[in-house]
């Protein structure tokens, strides 16, 4: 099996089986991490370049780290110190990466739609790696394959999201993946962040915290960032724990097995409180790992599926 | 030079003709409407199965210059308009610099004569540099030529600018166009807030920021008795609140644009820029309440807010896109082909909306064919289908979001002044 189109803009434009895919191959790249020599010759010969026009920690160093594991060349282009400050457009520097021959780029953006312009202007398969509000697809890739590790199947789980959906394109490629692969997404948070409209893509919106977890097999916590709180859109980070931030008491709503996961980087006490991040029902280190394994997956089966970027016509 | 327009279904609202008749058209002037014209000596247009009503009128257009000849300019302007069935368009002030004394509305003026192939009316700004601080020259405005007032491209954020505006305005006896979003609301949204903006993760830009406002304005208008027209309205509310406004004797009317009674939020999908207009595009409630309000007489008129933009402004990441989409050569087939067509409005409504109304806004007594009055003349066929392929726009600018739709009524002859500048849908 192939992937269809040469890229990865979101989990919104791929079939449940093509997600199922990168999944298990997901599992083989997460077999090779786990062993003493992490380094394969998937990638040998490719270039792989990581174009982050916001900051970023983990999802960058772990699409780095997947191309090097996979001997890949590898390079980053952060927008602070490229011609992006010369006032270079995206296609434009685009253009110039694709002509040096790169086969993958790795697009981080603020604006929503950054990836999918990137996307139509250059040969490389481009990979969303979080474009504005819209869509993270390798965040929601690897929390998927940590639900599937631990459950063994999505089908039938009930999954809440708690948080700022409205900014979240965590939330968004979630809300796509899982209910393509079969969970009833349930999500809350304080009004003025939850998307309108949002249950026509078949999740459930609950104004309470405690009816979204309510017997949920599991809880997502998703980042509230401060300056949502600078433009009103929730009165205080104090306020906004006490009404949906996630505690040992309200995990107990829960299904007794359930599993806690959030996207980092966490803002303990506010979201989830720090023995909830700490405590054995929390994968998010575990889903760190996965990530690293779920980029490998992806970034293989897009450098396989067609012939790679030769630079000249 | 005599033209005979021959057997052509003549719609007039003005004069309420509406029967099959020959035009005589002696130098520039409609001569003669009977039947059996003889037709020695004159140039003659066959128009059997045709309609002929008159020229358009667009009371909402961009025409970029001074300032964005980039995008467009007189020439290529009117050009566009000419094509698309327009013999009288009035241009916006936010060109730079800005129109908003009298130097720079005769330059437009002046300009619109050596370059432009149909008549141009100049809008002045309602404020110095659309800044919305100080009152621009109103007086002098409307004295050099220019045919109604606006901001267009912003609102008059401050409520009590407006009033004043609204105030001194009606001394002048000259109507305020309003660009109604109330900027607080709005925040930054990129297009209508609602399940497209959900799920493309665009900032959405709510209905009410474009209601709020209208209510101020009509408030505003039955306060100060002014004359105001609002500007491209696009909500079911918007649309209620004129209607209720109107019930109460406000000396209002209304415009809507093609785009607004033809297309959805949904046309943003796969982040298509060419979509991306101000007000944004609505939902599929809001297209059926602008048609009830064109049907119900709410809406007075249908404008294009031709709104030209280089390939470099559309062709980036959807928020750095600029706003607008050019409509000359789209707006009559798509008013033929989303409103007369399935029966919303008869053709005469439609000449009321495109020709009538907006001459009788903008004071300009155009919009009309009757005996003594210039030629300015469509011609069309109802019943030929095409497909619009936006590289033969006459505009410098493509920015259309209608490229492939299939439409009819195309324009087949636009005759200014008794000259037809298309001819069999070539524009010379």
């Amino acid at each position: 099996m192939n992937l269809k189109s040469k890229d990865l803009l979101g989990l919104r434009d791929i079939s449940s089986e093509e997600i199922e895919y990168i999944l298990s191959t997901a599992k083989t790249m997460k077999f090779i991490l786990s062993s003493n020599n992490k380094k394969t010759a998937h990638l040998q010969g490719k270039s792989i370049i990581t174009l982050f026009y916001e900051n970023s920690t983990r999802t960058r160093l772990s699409f780095e780290l997947a191309s090097k594991y996979m001997g890949a060349s590898a390079a980053n282009i952060s927008a602070s110190s490229s011609s992006v400050q010369k006032g270079e457009t995206l296609i434009d520097t685009g253009k110039t990466i694709d002509r040096m021959g790169s086969d993958v780029i790795v697009i981080r953006h603020p604006m929503s739609g950054a990836p999918h312009l990137l996307a139509q202007n250059v040969k490389s398969s481009v990979i969303n790696a979080g474009d504005g509000m819209n869509e993270h697809p390798t965040q929601a890739l690897l929390d998927m394959f940590t639900i599937i590790e631990k459950k063994g199947t999505l089908k039938g789980l009930k999954v809440a999201i708690v948080g700022d959906i409205l900014h979240s394109r965590v939330a968004r490629s979630n809300i796509w993946g899982m209910t393509k692969l079969g969970a009833e997404v349930g999500i809350s948070g304080p009004a003025t962040l939850i998307p309108p409209g949002i249950e026509r893509l078949g999740v459930k919106v609950f104004s309470t915290v405690q009816e979204a977890i309510l017997d949920a097999d599991v809880v997502m916590g998703l980042r509230i960032q401060l300056e949502r709180q600078k433009k009103g859109l929730f009165p205080t980070t104090r306020e906004y724990a006490r009404f949906f931030g996630l505690d040992d008491k309200r995990l107990k709503l829960a299904k007794e097995d359930a599993i806690v996961l959030h996207p980092g980087p966490i803002n303990r006490g506010v979201e989830l409180s720090s023995a909830v991040i700490d405590g054995e029902q929390s994968l998010i280190n575990e889903q760190v790992t996965n990530g690293v394994a779920v980029r490998m997956a992806l970034l293989y089966l897009l450098t396989r599926r067609g012939s790679s970027n030769e630079i000249i016509d | 030079m005599k033209l005979l327009i021959k057997n052509g279904h003549i719609i007039d609202a003005k004069t309420g003709l509406n029967k099959v008749s020959d035009i005589l058209i002696d130098d520039g002037t409609v001569v003669q409407i009977e039947n059996g014209i003889d037709s020695t000596g004159c140039e003659t247009i066959e128009a059997k199965g045709m309609y002929v009503v008159p020229g358009l009128v667009d009371a909402h257009c961009h025409l970029r210059e001074p300032g964005f000849e980039y995008k467009e300019d007189i020439e290529s302007g009117t050009r566009s308009a000419a094509k698309g069935g327009f013999t009288s368009i009035a241009c916006m002030p936010n060109t730079s610099p800005v129109l908003d004394n009298e130097a720079m509305i005769s330059y437009v003026l002046n300009k619109a004569k050596a370059d432009g192939i149909v008549n141009v009316y100049p809008i002045g700004a309602v404020s110095k540099g659309l800044k919305g601080e100080e009152l621009s020259e109103i007086g002098e405005l409307k004295f050099s030529g220019a045919v109604a007032l606006s901001d267009d491209g912003r609102p008059v954020n401050s409520a009590a600018l407006m009033k004043k505006a609204m105030q001194y305005a009606s001394m002048f006896d000259i109507t305020i166009i309003s660009h109604c979003e109330d900027m607080d609301l709005v925040d930054e949204g990129l297009m209508n807030e609602g399940f497209y903006s959900s799920i493309l993760g665009l900032k959405g830009n709510p209905a009410p920021a474009e209601e709020v406002m209208i209510s101020r304005d009509l408030i505003l208008a039955e306060y100060t008795k002014a004359t105001i027209h609002i500007a491209h309205v696009t909500t079911e509310l918007g649309v209620d609140l004129i209607r209720n406004a109107k019930r109460r004797g406000v000396n209002v009317t209304a415009e809507t644009c093609p785009h607004y009674f033809s297309l959805t939020d949904q046309a943003c999908e796969g982040f298509n820029t060419n979509a991306k207009v101000n007000p944004p595009l609505r939902t599929q409630k809001d297209v059926e309440a602008i048609i009830e309000g064109l049907r119900d007489g709410t809406i007075d008129i249908i404008s294009t807010d031709h709104a030209p933009h280089h390939k470099d402004e559309k062709n980036v990441e959807f928020k750095l896109a600029a706003n607008g989409m050019v409509g000359f050569e789209t707006a009559f087939p798509l008013a033929i082909t989303y409103l007369v067509k399935p029966g919303h409005l008869s053709i005469e409504d439609l000449v009321k909306k495109m020709c009538l109304n907006p001459s009788n806004m903008l004071g300009i007594n155009k919009g009309s064919i009757e005996l003594g009055t210039c030629a300015d003349i469509l011609i069309f066929d109802i019943n030929e289908q095409y497909t619009v392929d936006i590289s033969t726009l006459e505009s410098k600018s493509k920015n259309s979001p209608f490229h492939g739709f299939k439409l009819y009524g195309q324009p087949q002859y636009t005759i200014v002044r008794g000259n037809p500048i298309v001819r069999e849908k070539v524009l010379l």
